[in-house]
């Protein structure tokens, strides 16, 4: 062997277990930021407290009203979207099973959905928003971000539903059930850990995306009491407190972010802790 | 069931149809290349050029590209081919967490470390007098922001290429990186060029982390140091006004739709790679 071909093979090697370690550095890099930063300002009347007068001036109050703006967005909107992605996926899985070009065509235009920037959602969400003469408000926010997390939501059920063995829906029907009973009952059951998984994804990004409902939801301080009404989400929270120029406004942005930032950590170890536990009720082949 | 199915299937047009229609408007008053590559940005008094916003979007979705790109190819090969089953039980997390991580966050964190970073100590060792806020901050942190996602696509491409294949060429006497040079990457080479492409109109349509960090000066960027503006932050920035000046929100709905049009088409021709991959 020639002695360059031995320097080129340690070179990218060392390359590629550097490249490992960097993605992995700048990760801890992040979170110890957040939790550093975020530390410090967090206090327990940031998070039970709606903005009192002043507060972007670095008065008194919290962000409870966003906290609450972001769940209840991302739960209303988690909600529809599975009530309208559950049979998507199944109807995909069971119905279509024969038709495969379909189920194919109809794959290639979720997945080109999925690769749509949510800005787009936003300015879409929008634009129907004065088409049909309806204020900022939590509704519209729910509206764009669910059409936002459908495709997401689908194909991460589809992903788990194709797995299902054919042998399970045969026997199903075998003993009598029909189709609608076959997807239903037996699919949903034999998915259900990935059913889980898909839905908590669907939420994490519902929570975290800022650009859809920066048109459509509004901001507001106070609590949202009715579907109408404008709502603060935590997104807009961060990126409003950090464009005031008063420093301790600046360091409850950093809070609000750790608050943000842990909501997701909870949610992605629950659907990883979750996934394992409903791998049980599998039935195995 | 049926009618689900009917809502998502049609929800690409819709979007298409209602960002088409609302832009109308602008499209009918100017001519569609003056639009694109005229370099006047007043919308007071009815000047909409978005050439510097299209050119401050390549700029930094190139950029990106340029730095992620090769990261994640290494970081991949490493991953599914050298190292034992531990190291990829502990990148998946690694890789999920990432991509959780909301891009305000990632806005955030760029404004705490990257700016700071290039302001005081890139630039002085180039010479350049700079904020901070820049193209080249906003390229790093959609950077980092996009590594999950290629990487993602990436590691599962790898992974399905037959370990017989890799194993031949080692019996056949090549080095571990002879190997993956000839053989692993020249098969996936489809794979990874539709990694790479997925990765790139992900960039492209980043809104939030990029608006935090770019400076959004509308302005035509003469190095990556200097500040700039993208077409979706055009878009974030400028909610609040555009219903008082004529014409505004027809252009912010082109800019929009300019971004779906791109998207879209960045995804088809990628997909096709992706399926010449799997005919493989």
């Amino acid at each position: 062997m020639k002695p360059g071909r031995k320097i080129e093979e340690k070179i990218f090697r060392g390359l590629m277990i550097f490249s490992t370690y960097f993605i992995l550095a700048i990760l801890a890099i992040i979170i110890y930021t957040i939790f550093h930063k975020g530390m410090k300002s967090l206090t327990w009347a940031m998070l039970t407290q709606i903005p009192k007068g002043g507060y972007y001036y670095g008065k008194e109050g919290g962000i409870l009203n966003a906290i609450l703006g972001s769940l209840y967005l991302a739960i209303g909107a988690t909600c529809l979207a599975f009530l309208i992605g559950l049979p998507v996926a199944l109807y995909m899985n069971v119905f279509l099973v024969r038709h495969k070009k379909v189920v194919a065509f109809i794959r290639f235009l979720l997945d080109l959905v999925w690769g749509i920037p949510s800005i787009v959602y936003g300015a879409f969400g929008f634009s129907m928003m004065i088409f049909f003469g309806l204020q900022t408000s939590l509704l519209a926010g729910i509206l764009t971000v669910t059409m936002f997390i459908i495709p997401i939501m689908i194909r991460s059920m589809d992903e788990i539903l194709r797995t299902v063995p054919t042998g399970l829906m045969e026997a199903s029907y075998s003993l009598g059930s029909n189709k609608s009973e076959t997807a239903f009952r037996i699919f949903t059951r034999q998915a259900s850990s990935g059913i889980i998984t898909a839905i908590l994804l669907s939420f994490g990004r519902a929570i975290g995306d800022a650009a859809s409902v920066l048109f459509t939801a509004g901001y507001t301080d106070n609590l949202p009491n009715s579907l109408l009404e404008p709502v603060a989400t935590l997104p807009l929270s961060i990126f409003f407190q950090l464009s005031s120029p008063v420093p301790a406004v600046q360091d409850r942005a950093y809070a609000s972010a750790l608050v943000l930032t842990v909501i997701i950590l909870v949610v992605s170890l629950f659907s990883r802790g979750l996934g394992k536990r409903y791998h049980n009720t599998k039935i195995n082949f | 069931m049926i009618v689900s199915l009917m809502i998502v299937s049609l929800l690409p047009f819709f979007l298409f149809l209602g960002l088409y229609l609302k832009s109308f408007l602008l499209l009918h008053d100017y001519h569609l290349g003056n639009l694109l590559f005229s370099k006047e940005w007043k919308p007071g008094i009815g000047k909409f050029g978005f050439y510097p916003f299209i050119v401050g979007s390549i700029w930094v979705t190139l950029l990106a590209m340029l730095i992620s790109a090769p990261i994640c190819l290494l970081s991949a090969i490493h991953v599914t081919q050298f190292t034992k089953k531990h190291v990829l039980r502990i990148m998946h997390p690694a890789i999920d967490i990432l991509a959780g991580i909301p891009s305000v966050v990632y806005g955030l964190w760029g404004i705490l470390v990257i700016v700071p970073f290039i302001s005081r100590y890139l630039g002085p060792f180039f010479g350049v007098q700079t904020m901070g806020y820049s193209i080249l901050a906003a390229a790093f942190v959609l950077a980092i922001m996009i590594i999950p996602f290629i990487l993602n696509i990436l590691i599962e491409i790898f992974r399905t290429i037959p370990i017989a294949l890799k194993e031949s060429s080692l019996a056949l006497g090549a080095t571990e990186w002879q190997t993956v040079k000839h053989v692993l990457v020249k098969k996936a080479l489809p794979g990874i060029i539709a990694a790479f492409g997925f990765g790139l109109a992900r960039a492209f349509g980043e809104t939030m982390a990029v608006l935090m960090v770019v400076g959004n000066v509308v302005k035509l960027p003469h190095s990556v140091f200097d500040p700039g503006y993208t077409l979706p932050a055009l878009i974030a920035n400028n909610y609040g006004e555009m219903l008082s000046i004529p014409k505004y929100d027809s252009a912010l709905m082109f800019a929009a739709l300019v971004l779906l049009g791109v998207s879209l088409f960045f995804n088809l021709i990628m997909h096709f790679f992706i399926i010449r991959f799997n005919k493989y």
